[in-house]
């Protein structure tokens, strides 16, 4: 096939521009002390570092994914900028409180240790500085982490947001809504008409409104400010299984606390159900119960989780490369930054979604295990 | 395997913070943005429907007001005929009274000329014939003023007198 002449020069040299475009900001975006790829906590990487004398992608996800007892906000190594946040732990030693940058040198008694396996463990340290078991399997860790303290900011960005909309809603009763109030309006309608309202029922959605508001705008504050890459946003709060596991037990709490007889009654013995299939199907709704809050949770964490890894994994694309090959790792840098946007633009899809799936799958919870009508004659 | 396992310290936090928030946006933001929103709704409707009734009203009470309308119109030209009835029967009236005098008044004018007429012919008549009488006179005075004349009248006189 006989190229056509003019036709590469044409194409190399629109290529040509686009590249002039991306580089600049891909150089500015990897030179970014506040992006995501560096945010490594840097004991971490100087370890990674020194050890293999590589860079390992894989670590640096799992690092930035997971919790931290400080926020780390730019540089490595001597230049570390980090916020070091407050470690409650509760043991055997009574209460203690410290600022994080105490872990590293163990000077408070406690240490956070990095084991053999890759999991982290907070130990408690003797006076001779060895590991004192006994104190150490007694420890139970409250403190203020990255994720809580991004909990924190999400709740007080919600208080802030909500409590000044209902100021202005009661400063003009019945007239139109304004500037935060019509933002956020809209939405409350549709978590009360389409989720709440839709679930059900006419009757009993005014229960578990409050409930369903508060955890649509929690999942989906946190996911967007979980996607704002630098302090004090970007923690992976809806991602970790705690979180998840927090607001899905609740739904459960309130789903079983909430069962009518009707509800238990299609649980335990399924109306219309011959006795040799509800041996079969008895276990399985039983069963379902838990399945479904688990589910929740699952959904959730898994969808976050995959969001903040992928959008990190484009970025160690380029040191990967750049390890090979500095101009290489430009090249790529250009491909990666472009990815990472569209990824972006993805997740603020995702955010939403997410935040909507699991509040309607836990008003339909709800709506099951309040519903009345007996319908035996359908099965 | 640190991804799938819960940190105690990440749910205690997250479930106390939770609890508090949820608190706090039922008490203070849910209720009273729910409550509004109602309220909103409510009267939407409401004005809604009481324009619509209002709609309604306005279009009966246009239909009634056509229906006055008509009526007066009716009305208006029944009164209308019945005047010109009673302006006609009154010309009419007038009209044969009129026509009634004139003619009493010619009739008694006819009457008033012929009686004068009469008196006049009368009059005439007398005139004439004293005037007659007079001329007769003078005019027998002058036959008869020489008595030959006499004789010749004598003579014809005679003369007609032979004939029958």
């Amino acid at each position: 096939m006989a190229i056509k002449p003019g036709y590469f020069p044409a194409f190399f040299r629109r290529f040509s521009l686009i590249l002039a475009f991306l580089l600049p900001a891909g150089l500015l975006c990897a030179a970014d002390p506040d992006n995501d790829t560096l945010r490594a906590s840097s004991s971490h990487v100087e370890k990674v570092a020194g050890k293999e004398g590589k860079f390992n992608a894989g670590e640096l996800i799992l690092d930035h994914i997971g919790d931290s007892h400080e926020w780390h906000i730019a540089g490595q190594g001597e230049h570390t900028v980090a916020i070091p946040l407050p470690v409650i732990l509760y043991s055997k030693r009574g209460l203690s409180i410290f600022l994080s940058s105490h872990l590293e040198d163990g000077s408070k008694g406690f240490k956070f240790e990095k084991k053999a396996d890759g999991t982290h463990k907070m130990i408690a340290l003797d006076a001779s500085g060895n590991e004192d078991e006994e104190v150490s399997a007694s420890i139970y860790d409250l403190s203020i982490t990255k994720n809580v303290l991004a909990i924190f900011v999400t709740m007080g960005l919600m208080l802030w947001v909500f409590l000044s909309a209902a100021n202005a809603y009661k400063r003009a009763p019945g007239k139109a809504p304004k500037g935060l109030q019509s933002f956020i309006e809209p939405l409350i309608i549709f978590v009360r008409d389409d989720i709440a309202k839709s679930a059900i029922g006419e009757k009993k959605y005014m229960r578990y409104l409050p409930f369903l508001l508060t955890v649509f705008f929690f999942i989906w504050f946190s996911n967007m400010l979980g996607l704002i890459p630098f302090f004090p946003f970007g923690a992976n709060v809806t991602g970790n299984i705690a979180v998840a596991l927090t607001l899905a037990v609740i739904v459960f709490v309130i789903t079983t606390l909430s069962g009518n007889a009707n509800y238990w009654k299609h649980i335990v013995a399924m109306p219309g159900v011959p006795v040799g299939v509800l041996v079969l199907l008895t276990p399985i709704e039983i069963i379902g119960i838990f399945l479904k809050p688990f589910v929740l949770m699952i959904r959730l964490f898994a969808n976050i989780l995959a969001g903040h890894i992928i959008a990190l994994s484009f970025f160690c694309l380029i040191f990967i490369f750049a390890e090979m090959n500095t101009g290489l790792g430009l090249g790529v840098s250009v491909l990666s930054i472009a990815f990472t946007v569209f990824m972006g633009m993805l997740e603020l899809l995702v955010a939403f979604l997410q935040a909507y799936v699991f509040t309607l799958l836990a008003a339909m919870y709800f709506g099951s295990a309040t519903e009345e009508h007996a319908h035996a004659e359908h099965h | 395997m640190e991804l799938v396992k819960p940190s105690i310290g990440l749910l205690f936090w997250m479930l106390v913070s939770f609890g508090i928030i949820f608190w706090i946006l039922k008490k203070f933001a849910w209720k009273p943005i729910l409550t509004m929103l109602k309220a909103r709704e409510d009267s939407i409707t409401e004005a809604l429907s009481a324009a619509e009734k209002a709609k309604k009203e306005m279009e009966a009470l246009q239909s009634n007001n056509e229906k006055l309308l008509a009526e007066a119109r009716n009305q208006r030209d029944i009164m209308l005929k019945e005047a010109r009835e009673i302006k006609e029967q009154i010309i009419g009236e007038a009209k044969g009274a009129a026509q009634k005098e004139a003619d009493k008044l010619i009739k008694s004018a006819r009457e008033n000329i012929q009686s004068e007429k009469n008196a006049a012919i009368a009059e005439m008549k007398n005139q004439v014939a004293s005037l007659s009488i007079e001329i007769a006179e003078k005019i027998l005075k002058e036959e008869l003023s020489s008595s030959e004349k006499q004789k010749t009248l004598v003579k014809t006189l005679l003369n007609d007198v032979n004939l029958n």
